[in-house]
């Protein structure tokens, strides 16, 4: 395990070497205080909670998330470090690991830099903090889902640009599957349970669900079974073509 | 100690590595020769762990590289083919890594790193990030890290590409100073690095290793091993000692530079023709400043084992290597 210690502070300090955090976090920070306020109607609702910011997320995180994790293989590949980190001592399962902790993390210091909007709340009425803190918790899975779909890209290609595009398109698709105006247009063909099978299967369903402030185990199991199923297709496709 | 077996790489259709068996000793400096894509960083590459093979298999220190990976890279320094780093690290960043993930601490930690620095003199760019450095700093960085932790094997995948001749030198005399306790594989084009280092020389073209031997063995190959070669004062001197020489029943051939006014009298059969190259000087009473015996020229056994046609010598099948 100390292996990926390792790694993860490699690849967390790598980040903020170059100004790429700095513009990420600011960017992050300008539209999820933004949105809220100028489109989401946080003060004319007069409602003391965070919904019309939290909704905003999964739209941030479709073009932030992205530009986090193309790197993540995609340089390693271009720059030929790659092969520098293949031949130490350690196994691919921890280089995967570490490097996608590391970029989670990263993703978690953006999100908890969005506190003064959680202040302001508090400051304009009294929210239910506990629904706060658990829709936070679920944009955070939210993100980590994201990340490892980033990640798998990333791993494929040697161009960031690529890595990037690609992370979004896919990212778009599974958060289009649990939209309310598509999954309309789906019931007219397709029986319910199908609907809900494919409404399952989006981040948006499960982030929703746990953004109103509802943690349900099954949500939780959603966002870690997507973790693992692009972290072991990541470590697949590092696997068959890392020399590429 | 490295031992391959039947070590085959394929991509697609193309076969990189054909079928390679060898096994390198503690104390030997394997040369890796070949030309641009025979094979070389592919098998390097195999043996250092990055790619795996199609077939057959690579031990080092007694541990599969496949099966056992991570026992058998920590025996293993290694430095890739154009040294690649983290260019955003500062170099002092850099190898605090690779000695973390090579398990280094303590004092030991402390010690390592002291001296790879003051080895490959890093200490005036300690505090710069790698991608400002100059090449030949980048690969002294690769080489760093290659050696934190004191590897029994090393493998390095052209250690002087980019140096200038000085650095050349010192990348040199530290592999020389490295090989008594060590096992060193060394892949480079520049043949005569393969004298200056080279216990032994693999060469190989197509995948396939076509000599396996010490430099001076295969300098005897060469067509030049034994031959004699002078250099006159007078261009009108030339001409004559030309004709005289080529007479010689011990001399194949006569091969003339007009240029710098030399003869190089190419051996026939086993033995050289220099006692009777002088005796002819002396006849003839040549002026000649500059008279040696050729050991061989490993450029041209190089040329002729890897180029597969519109040559002289072309090794037969089997040739014994």
């Amino acid at each position: 395990m100390n292996q990926v210690a390792i790694i993860f502070r490699r690849e967390l300090r790598s980040y903020f070497a170059t100004p790429l955090a700095y513009v990420f976090i600011v960017i992050f920070l300008v539209l999820a205080g933004f949105f809220p306020f100028q489109v989401g109607g946080l003060y004319e609702r007069n409602q003391a909670d965070l919904q019309p910011f939290f909704q905003w997320h999964p739209w941030l995180y479709l073009v932030l998330i992205p530009a986090v994790s193309m790197r993540l293989w995609a340089e390693e590949r271009n720059s030929g470090s790659i092969e520098l980190l293949m031949t130490l001592p350690l196994s691919l399962w921890q280089a995967v690991l570490g490097k996608f902790l590391a970029a989670w993390a990263f993703a978690g210091v953006a999100l908890i830099l969005t506190f003064p909007i959680w202040i302001t709340i508090n400051y304009l009425g009294s929210p239910d903090n506990g629904a706060i803190l658990t829709a936070y918790i679920g944009s955070f899975l939210m993100a980590g889902g994201l990340l490892a779909i980033g990640m798998c890209l990333s791993a494929a290609t040697r161009n960031q640009v690529v890595a990037f595009i690609l992370t979004a398109v896919i990212a778009f698709a599974f958060l289009l599957l649990g939209f309310p105006a598509l999954l309309d247009l789906v019931r007219r063909v397709l029986p319910a349970g199908a609907v809900d099978a494919i409404a399952s299967l989006s981040f948006y369903t499960h982030y929703m669900a746990i953004s109103k402030g509802v943690i349900d185990l099954r949500d939780i199991v959603y966002f870690a079974a997507v973790i693992g199923f692009w972290l072991t297709g990541a470590a697949l496709v590092l696997d068959m073509k890392k020399a590429e | 100690m490295i031992t391959t077996k039947n070590l085959t790489k394929r991509y697609g259709n193309k076969l990189a590595v054909d079928d390679l068996t060898f096994s390198v000793a503690p104390g030997e400096v394997l040369g890796f020769l070949g030309a641009n894509g025979a094979g070389k960083s592919t098998t390097m590459r195999m043996i250092a762990g990055f790619i795996a093979p199609t077939s057959g298999s690579v031990s080092v220190c007694g541990h599969d590289i496949e099966t056992d990976a991570v026992a058998a890279k920590s025996c293993v320094g290694y430095l890739p083919e154009g040294a690649p780093s983290y260019g955003e690290m500062t170099v002092s960043e850099f190898l605090d890594f690779v000695a973390d993930i090579r398990g280094l601490s303590g004092p030991q930690r402390s010690a390592r790193r002291a001296l790879v620095i003051d080895r490959l003199g890093l200490g005036s760019v300690i505090h710069q990030v790698v991608e400002t450095l100059s090449k030949g700093y980048r690969r002294r960085v690769g080489l760093a890290q290659a050696l934190i932790h004191d590897p029994k094997v090393l493998i390095l995948d052209e250690p002087t590409d980019g140096l200038d001749p000085n650095q050349k030198h010192e990348v040199r005399r530290l592999i020389n100073e490295l090989s008594k306790d060590k096992l060193v594989v060394v892949s480079t084009h520049i043949l005569e690095e393969v004298h200056e280092v080279c216990t032994r020389a693999i060469i190989i073209a197509d995948g396939k290793i076509v000599a396996d031997e010490t430099p001076s063995a295969l300098e005897a190959r060469s067509r030049y091993h034994h031959a004699v070669s002078l250099r006159f004062d007078k261009p009108e001197q030339l001409e004559a000692a030309t004709r005289e020489l080529a007479a010689l029943p011990e001399v194949a051939a006569v091969e003339s530079d007009k240029r710098e006014l030399r003869l190089t009298a190419v051996p026939r059969g086993r033995t050289s023709p220099l006692s009777a190259v002088s005796a002819l000087i002396a006849k003839y009473n040549w002026d000649v400043p500059e008279l040696h015996l050729e050991p061989g020229r490993l450029d041209e056994v190089f040329r002729t084992l890897t180029q597969p046609a519109g040559i002289d010598v072309k090794p037969s099948e089997g040739a014994p290597v």
